[in-house]
């Protein structure tokens, strides 16, 4: 029993060493969002084209969508937009465009130079819609199901790996229950 | 002259980096003004991890001090700032999660840990005190032989 005992604390060594080991290089800065199977917040906001127009939680309405919040003023958007073009335009997928702090020319000047993925635009220049759904860091993806709750967010870039592992199964997932 | 000049700008300019973030909030009353400075610095910055949000620079805190600062004009009470905040980012903001059923362990885990501790230093104290005892203890037998043994090297010596 004392042999048993002298070994103790090297067990709890080796427990420790892989419980901290699991944790070395594991993405902190990605958090999951607080409104994971709640409605998206509701919220009354300019259309980015046409400034006439509002837009409220019915764009959402109907059937499983991204929710991409972007700014020209964010690098990794640029990066991501050639990805979200080739969503919109090959595969089908409806993206709304919220866009994030930012001015209208400038974000109007962008997707007529770069091209337009969203179906709707959604101008957010003071950022309250990006802060009721807890947006820390643009650019953040949202999946939307049919009856507008909150099914994932994806905090950074989309690119291939990210819509083939990770947002393509939740959108499929969402599509089987709503 | 130049150079002593140079040094004491260099300082000078040092210190203004070192300036605080300063936003200019109006309160009725310093005591409302020391509960929101308190309640800004529990909470933790999504953006800027590990710090408060009173600290960063991050637009994401200093939009989350403007909503704590608008909605405690507006009547609110700290709980209820908190959990509006919360309810946006998750708890993951909290510096002091909430006392619950699910957290129990988070914040159970050190009292355990000390307590685990201690009955260890008492089994460790108790089990070497029983040990001197029984060592120092002989029994009748045991006492006989040795100041048998003792003498007859007091013998051995005198001779």
């Amino acid at each position: 029993m004392k042999r048993v005992l002298l070994f103790l604390p090297l067990i709890i060594v080796l427990g420790l060493g892989v419980v901290l080991f699991a944790g070395i290089g594991k993405d902190t800065t990605t958090l999951e969002s607080a409104l994971i199977g709640k409605p998206v917040p509701s919220f009354s906001l300019a259309d980015l084209h046409s400034p006439g127009r509002l837009i409220s939680n019915d764009v959402f309405k109907g059937k499983v969508q991204l929710l991409n919040v972007w700014g020209t003023w964010c690098p990794s958007c640029r990066d991501e937009h050639p990805d979200l073009l080739r969503l919109a335009k090959q595969k089908g997928v409806s993206i709304i465009g919220l866009n994030y702090k930012d001015s209208r020319d400038e974000a109007l000047t962008w997707l007529s130079r770069l091209g337009d993925p969203y179906s709707t635009s959604i101008y957010d220049p003071k950022g309250t819609l990006g802060f009721d759904l807890g947006v820390y860091g643009a650019p953040e993806t949202f999946v939307i199901d049919a009856s507008g709750v909150v099914r994932y967010r994806h905090v950074g870039v989309v690119n291939q790996k990210v819509w083939e592992e990770t947002l393509l199964p939740v959108i499929n997932e969402a599509k089987g229950n709503g | 002259m130049l150079r002593a000049l140079l040094a004491i700008g260099l300082v000078i300019v040092s210190t203004l980096s070192l300036a605080e973030v300063t936003d200019v909030y109006d309160f009725d009353s310093p005591q409302q003004e020391e509960q929101f400075q308190t309640m800004i610095e529990e909470l933790r910055c999504p953006k800027c991890q590990n710090q408060n949000i009173a600290d960063s620079h991050a637009p994401i805190a200093k939009d989350m001090r403007n909503e704590a600062y608008r909605m405690m004009q507006g009547g609110a009470s700290r709980d209820e700032v908190v959990d509006a905040l919360v309810d946006r980012f998750g708890e993951f903001i909290l510096y002091k999660p909430a006392v619950e059923k699910r957290t129990f362990l988070l914040w159970a885990t050190p009292v355990i840990a000390v307590f685990v501790g201690l009955l260890a230093v008492i089994g460790v104290v108790i089990r070497s005190r029983r040990n001197a005892r029984s060592i120092t203890e002989l029994t009748p037998d045991e006492k006989a032989r040795a100041e048998e043994f003792l003498a007859d090297m007091e013998q051995e010596k005198r001779s």
